[in-house]
């Protein structure tokens, strides 16, 4: 095996030039690194200019999405060797706008991310010593939707949201459904209207790739699934008995 | 340079992570009609809490009782706790925790659907609420995910504060550069909260994210708060070698062995208790982290540790557990051996050694979170009250985010809302305006001199950095002595003077991660000096700071809190006040008998 790898990384400096390039860094090739420890080498010995946002280097802050090879991958967690012997393709996240270099703009997440209302909706709040109860079952019933760490890679992966920015989009969607199977939780049908004029939920045919890439196995495709199925129910409950609409 | 009018707030927080969001959502329940900021260099759910594994510490269960949590936590601190926070401590914690059931936090659960507990070391109980063990993330995207309802809270994120605003013995706000476009600009507030967390990143082996640089600490620091206690810093006994990763105390709580080479568990050795199959509260694996992290120097010392790549360590053993428990209590821990180490923990032994993990010490504060200085608060890691002493226990530092930023939220609603300033309104207006004006000017000044628009600049940002954590380690680490600090603290110097020289290559405004890596460098040499000279002198042994010339606990001269006070061109000057005794007088730390 070669003793170093090259890395192909995009760049874009708004600052100073208008289009984005690809540079080529050779760095070594270590079996302990991922490719996070790749681009800290070239920052602190080759490159000081290049940008990425990383944090945790444990795989739960969800800072270090990027395309390796045209895939969203988390970069701490995707080891070096496996792309051997390279080069190895570096861009930002798809189907966001760039900043700079490999970084993305997720303001639009942020915003939609409120929109689906990701807290406990209740008519009264429990007195401040007593807790809810929930059984392990019921735990379990919402539990892996909770385990999103907002990583975007579900985003990039997505061919609806690529083309229909309005789209709220995987995660927000597995969150509002996190919620929405909280046995502490009344806040389904708010939710629901919030999310009544999404037409991209209708569009996305169940590929399945948002939860393919997800790191953390929440299956937000499940989750679209499962509220289209919802909407759907409620939509013609609401056509056909106007007198009992649902709670 | 034009000046973009300052953003003003009410309230402003700096730092987004678990103390900084439950601050703001204080602020907003305490009063609605203040205004609140929160800046964070990352977006909030990317903050450091989000790594926490463990749980979080709360009387809840019938068997156990106030006394009994604030007790371990008063000698698993070795006396150095202030116990009238501690009191206060214990008692708010249920309440807060269940603040968090209510907001959704996805805690385990018993079979009749009530919050489980976990033992967890040095605890007399089981009081640790978990969920698996990701406690710290639910935690943290609940915080955050429940902070989006009060539309109060404006946010800045990925904004970087680099200074404090301060007009006659007042703190008014901040300046920050908006890192995505490189605008300096002052945000002016009439109370100020920092919740930056810690600064394990001035160590090079650490469970402590990137991002841990002691930003608000060093913001204090230097608009002359003192920072309290600086000298303790903990060492969690268990972290993955290489990456620094940490394998949780829920590990051995759940009954995980640690093991020498020779497959012996050293534990015992060590006055920890005898070795039992079960784990045994307060016992062996147990027993507090400072204590655990000290038997493996004492071990490799020994030359009973094995050794690797990343030097010695030792096994941490969770195999007899089963498969059905690491996959339903640790199943993080098994993700990231298998992630990060290419081990199955149901299968392998686990490496690990101690790794650098929490400053016990930070911005001086009383029990409301206020500092000396008038409109600044601190919480959370950053702050020193003192809950924790000279030794954490394991899943205290979660709790102390709630409680006390949630005092600290509230405290601050109550100064801002007395305040009518002058400053508010957008404007730099009166005299207090002009003052902020200079000040801020200063402020933008010294950023494109000494960073922005520097020209020629000779040491590498990654080599100083590099140096700094040698002379920690070197000199400043488990085991000290007075030669070793005054090494550190020459290294340090010599360090500071060359980071006047620091280099750098991107001079562009759009989200230049090179210049804040500068400042977070500045902030992290500000850091060294106080943990150096705090260490320094304290010429005796308690808790996580050990001084092999001064091996005992002498509460003679040493029952106080050290303050270490920023002098220019100077070491900082350290002076004392005294811990606070309410019911526990100081006695022997006992474990295991």
């Amino acid at each position: 095996m070669a003793d170093t790898i090259t890395l192909e990384v995009f760049r874009y400096r708004p600052d100073e030039a208008s289009e984005p390039v690809f540079q080529s860094y050779e760095v070594p090739l270590h079996k302990d690194w991922v490719i996070l420890d790749a681009l800290n080498y070239i920052k602190d010995q080759l490159d000081g200019t290049l940008s990425y946002r990383w944090s945790c280097r444990m795989g739960v802050c969800g800072s270090c999405g990027m395309m390796v090879n045209g895939k969203p991958v988390l970069t701490c967690a995707a080891f070096v060797e496996k792309y051997a012997p390279g080069p190895v393709r570096i861009e930002p996240l798809e189907n966001f706008p760039v900043v700079r270099d490999l970084i993305i703009d997720m303001s639009d997440f942020l915003h939609k991310l409120k929109q689906v209302k990701p807290w406990i909706i209740r008519e009264e709040e429990e007195a401040p010593d007593k807790e809810y109860l929930q059984t392990p079952s019921q735990l379990a019933d919402y539990k892996p939707y909770s385990m999103c760490i907002n990583c975007m890679l579900c985003y990039a992966a997505c061919p609806v949201y690529g083309l229909e920015p309005d789209f709220v989009g995987p995660a927000a969607l597995a969150l509002a459904q996190r919620y929405n199977m909280d046995n502490r939780d009344q806040g389904n049908r708010q939710r629901m209207e919030a999310l009544s004029h999404d037409h991209g939920m209708w569009q996305c045919t169940f590929v399945g790739d948002c939860s393919a890439v997800c790191p953390k196995n929440v299956d937000p495709a499940g989750a679209i699934q499962r509220y289209k199925v919802e909407t759907a129910t409620h939509w013609w409950k609401n056509l056909l008995l106007p007198w009992g609409k649902d709670k | 340079m034009t000046n973009p009018a300052p953003q003003t707030c009410d309230v402003l927080i700096i730092g987004a992570g678990g103390a900084g969001l439950r601050a703001a959502i204080a602020v907003a329940e305490a009063n609605p009609d203040l205004s609140i900021g929160l800046i964070s260099k990352v977006y909030p759910m990317r903050s450091h809490t989000v790594s926490a594994e463990g749980g979080a510490a709360a009387v809840i269960k019938e068997n156990d009782s106030l006394d009994h949590h604030a007790y371990d936590t008063i000698s698993g601190g070795d006396w150095m706790c202030d116990q009238d926070a501690v009191e206060l401590f214990v008692q708010e914690a249920p309440q807060e925790m269940i603040r968090m059931e209510h907001w959704g936090c996805p805690w385990s659960r018993e079979e009749n659907g009530k919050v489980a507990v976990r033992p967890f070391g040095g605890m007399k109980n089981k009081r640790t609420w978990f969920a698996a063990d990701k406690t710290g993330f639910h935690m943290l995207h609940t915080l955050f995910q429940t902070s989006l309802k009060h539309d109060k809270v404006l946010r800045f994120d990925e904004w970087f504060a680099t200074s404090l605003l301060v007009d006659d013995g007042r703190c008014v706000g901040t300046v920050a550069i908006e890192m995505a476009t490189g605008k300096i600009q002052a945000v002016i507030a009439k109370a100020v909260i920092i919740c930056t967390g810690g600064a394990g990143r001035v160590f090079p082996f650490t469970t402590n994210a990137n991002i841990k640089t002691g930003d608000g600490m060093a913001l204090a620091y230097r608009a002359g708060v003192p920072l309290k206690d600086m000298e303790f810093v903990q060492y969690h006994p268990t972290g993955l070698p290489f990456t620094g990763i940490l394998i949780t105390e829920a590990t051995r709580a759940e009954g995980g062995y640690l093991l020498n080479k020779d497959g012996y568990r050293y534990l015992q050795d060590y006055d920890l208790g005898k070795p039992e199959p079960k784990p045994v509260l307060r016992s062996m694996e147990l027993g507090p982290r400072d204590r655990l992290s000290q038997a493996f120097i004492k071990e490799q010392e020994k030359g009973r540790t094995l050794q690797g790549p990343y030097g010695h360590y030792v096994h941490l053993d969770i195999r007899h557990l089963g498969e059905k428990i690491i996959n339903t209590k640790l199943p993080f821990v098994r993700e990231l051996c298998l992630k990060y180490e290419n081990l199955d923990p149901i299968k392998e032994m686990i490496p690990v050694r101690p790794v650098v993990h929490y400053m016990m010490g930070g911005i001086h504060t009383d029990i409301h979170g206020a500092t000396p200085l008038k409109g600044l608060y601190a919480a959370g890691e950053c702050a020193c009250v003192s809950v924790n002493g000279a030794n954490r226990l394991g899943s205290n530092s979660l709790t102390e985010l709630l409680v006390f930023g949630a005092r600290a939220g509230k405290a601050a609603a109550t100064f801002a809302a007395s305040q009518n300033g002058g400053f508010q309104n957008g404007g730099f207006q009166g005299s207090a305006g002009n003052t902020i004006k200079a000040l801020y000017a200063d402020e933008v000044r010294r950023l494109e001199q000494q960073f922005l628009k520097k020209e020629g600049g000779t040491e590498k940002i990654a080599t100083i950095r590099k140096e700094m954590h040698n002379a920690m380690e070197g000199g400043a680490g488990i085991y000290r002595t007075e030669d070793s600090l005054l090494q550190s603290q020459k290294e340090i110097q010599a360090l500071k003077e060359r980071f006047t020289r620091v280099q750098i290559s991107d001079h562009s405004s759009t989200f230049n991660t090179e210049l804040i890596a500068a400042l977070e460098l500045s902030c992290l040499l500000d850091v060294a000096e106080a943990v150096i000279q705090a260490a320094l002198h304290r010429k005796e042994s308690r808790g996580s700071h050990q001084r092999t010339d001064f091996p005992k606990r002498d509460d003679e001269n040493y029952l106080v809190h050290s303050l270490a006070y920023r002098k220019d061109n100077d070491f900082p000057e350290i002076q004392y006040q005294p811990v606070t005794i309410t019911r526990w007088a100081p006695g022997e730390r006992v474990y295991g008998r």
